[in-house]
């Protein structure tokens, strides 16, 4: 599977990462290769194969639908690079 | 006076006991340990020496009075992963900056709830991402251990102590604290343990609740010890483990007294030995080891069968699709708004983009690219949906086996340490680091690495064995039965003590 720099381009954008010319073009080799070895998964028949979606058979667990938390404002602004009256400020959004 | 930094965990237990010595004489040691060493090895990236000696005063506190709990006083190494509150927290990137978290991780609660003492916070790959803590955005750290040369003396190079738990595993064979936390998405607990001379083990997904770990890829992530002695990890294992109401993953099964089902031995237990990791190009050193480790089970009264686990290949190429996928999504949330690193943009995008250019390391970055590309619109199907259904074969060649046998032995690693540098060129060359490892977190079992040897240039090579869900117990029944016969492995001088 070969990955060009444009799909490079493409997926840093969606991962919100700027890379430089440089970088994707090492990327553009290292991801390649990294995709063309998991290419051997094609071998493996699973047709007839559900997906795992847990390790151990468990019920998922329930609660009450009720607060059990809260009034935490001053903690969860506390790491904020920028906070103004427990709002996270950022640059900008809207015209 | 004995020096307190030999002792094994149970050893300074039962000293703390018997009044030989103070919790806050045996953190001093340690902390006097970390000062001397912890310029050239480089395994903590945070002493807490201040925090550490409160800790010990108030364990000698309860020990004078009696009622003391399962660790009390015991110094403890604590993986950056695992979120300590007020203190800071990194995972050792550069993204969380001065990040102290509001709250404590559960299996940190639950280790200072049992009396342990923090030392300070562990170095480790970036987001727990390396096989060699290499990726560290503090630095390498370098393995207490040396190769040989042919003249009988240690060589100058440096070696890595595997990896992501690194400044776990070289803390602890260094005799830098008595045990430490680790984390094992896909063998970073028993990876650097196997590299260090160490025991390692990763519990079975769900016994030891994620709440409070920095998240790499929730489906594979389990917290557990890296210790010097079988026991030892089995003392740790038992506090770290706990059902948790704030982890859905966590399993509500009691945690038995580990302990005590180590010491039933081995006699009657089925070991089974898988033909296909008996891989091309594995090292002879490493075949005869395994073979040795098949001979002392055996003496000891265990049966062995070749079982074979046909999809054992495909768990690699299976790992670094589910891994990255889900680190993708899981390390989306260091945006350079809620905490962190913030590198102004001209916009909110370009905030973002700038944010995580500069906040995130070089493998970091490969990993979430890569799940980002197989997540993308069009590719779920062919990459995400089929590693999963791949990972219900890996699981099943293991249902199955366990028709025939209890536990299964192979090697940890497919060579001994290696030196810095040596593999951070080609990523796929360190990905084949956890070929043995992987397999465990992908079918969600408990794994062990213990020590069984050296290599012919003088450094630790690691066996595991694998167990049922749940049934860590078996796991340290069989690790103790090859510790005794094996013995135990430190490095030959104390040089990091300068």
């Amino acid at each position: 599977m070969h990955v060009d720099e444009t799909t490079v381009r493409r997926i840093a954008r969606l991962a919100r990462i700027k890379i430089t010319d440089e970088e994707a073009k090492g990327l553009e080799k290292e991801l390649s290769g990294i995709l063309d070895w998991v290419e051997q998964l094609k071998q493996v028949d699973t047709d007839a194969v559900e997906p795992m979606t847990r390790v151990v058979a468990q019920d998922l667990k329930k609660r009450q639908d009720v607060v059990t938390d809260g009034a935490k404002v001053d903690d969860i602004v506390a790491n904020a690079p920028l906070s103004e009256d427990h709002f996270f400020v950022v640059p900008k959004v809207v015209e | 006076m004995t020096d307190l930094t030999k002792l094994t965990l149970a050893e300074a237990r039962a000293g703390l006991q018997r009044k030989e010595f103070s919790a806050v004489e045996l953190t001093r040691a340690h902390l006097d340990a970390i000062e001397k060493a912890n310029g050239a090895l480089n395994a903590f990236i945070l002493v807490t020496a201040d925090h550490a000696l409160a800790q010990a005063k108030a364990s000698d506190e309860r020990l004078a009075k009696g009622g003391a709990r399962l660790l009390e006083g015991l110094p403890l190494g604590h993986k950056d992963l695992f979120c300590t509150k007020g203190i800071r927290t990194t995972a050792c990137s550069k993204i969380l900056d001065d990040f102290k978290p509001t709250y404590e991780s559960t299996v940190g609660q639950n280790l200072w709830d049992a009396g342990a003492v923090m030392l300070g916070k562990l170095n480790n790959d970036e987001f727990a991402m390396g096989s060699s803590n290499e990726t560290s955005a503090f630095g390498s750290v370098v393995s207490p251990w040396r190769r040989l040369g042919t003249d009988g003396k240690p060589k100058a190079d440096k070696l890595v102590p595997g990896g992501s738990s690194g400044g776990s595993s070289a803390a602890v064979a260094a005799g830098l604290c008595l045990g430490a936390t680790a984390t094992d998405t896909g063998g970073s607990i028993r990876q650097p343990a196997a590299l260090t001379g160490t025991v390692g083990i990763k519990p079975t997904y769900g016994r030891c609740s994620r709440w409070g770990i920095v998240a790499f890829a929730s489906s594979l992530d389990q917290a557990g010890p890296i210790a010097r002695t079988v026991e030892d990890a089995a003392m740790m294992l038992r506090s770290m483990a706990s059902s948790d109401p704030k982890d859905t993953t966590s399993v509500d099964m009691p945690v038995p007294d580990y302990v005590k089902q180590m010491k039933e031995g081995v006699k009657g237990l089925r070991v089974g030995v898988p033909k296909e990791y008996r891989v091309d190009g594995m090292s002879k050193e490493i075949e005869a080891l395994w073979d040795k480790g098949i001979a002392w089970l055996k003496a000891a009264g265990a049966s062995i069968h070749e079982i074979s686990l046909p999809h054992t290949k495909y768990a690699l190429p299976a790992y670094y699709i589910v891994a990255p996928a889900e680190a993708s999504s899981n390390l989306a949330r260091y945006d350079g708004v809620r905490y962190g690193l913030r590198v102004k943009g001209d916009d909110l995008i370009d905030t973002y983009e700038n944010t995580r250019a500069a906040g995130f390391g070089k493998e970091v970055k490969r990993r979430i690219l890569i799940g980002t590309y197989v997540l993308s619109a069009g590719y779920y199907d062919a990459y995400y949906l089929k590693a999963q259904k791949v990972r219900t074969l890996i699981k099943r060649d293991f249902d199955q086996a366990w028709d025939k046998v209890d536990v299964v032995l192979t090697p940890t690693t497919p060579s001994p340490a290696f030196a810095e540098g040596e593999k951070t060129g080609d990523p796929l060359a360190m990905y084949l680091e956890d070929i043995f490892t992987v397999t465990v977190n992908m079918a969600g079992l408990p794994g062990i690495s213990v020590p069984a040897g050296l290599s012919g240039e003088g450094t630790p090579l690691g066996l595991q064995l694998i167990g049922k869900p749940f049934d860590e117990g078996t796991l340290f029944r069989s690790a103790k039965a090859i510790e005794d016969a094996a013995g135990h492995f430190s490095p030959a001088q104390r040089w990091w003590l300068g």
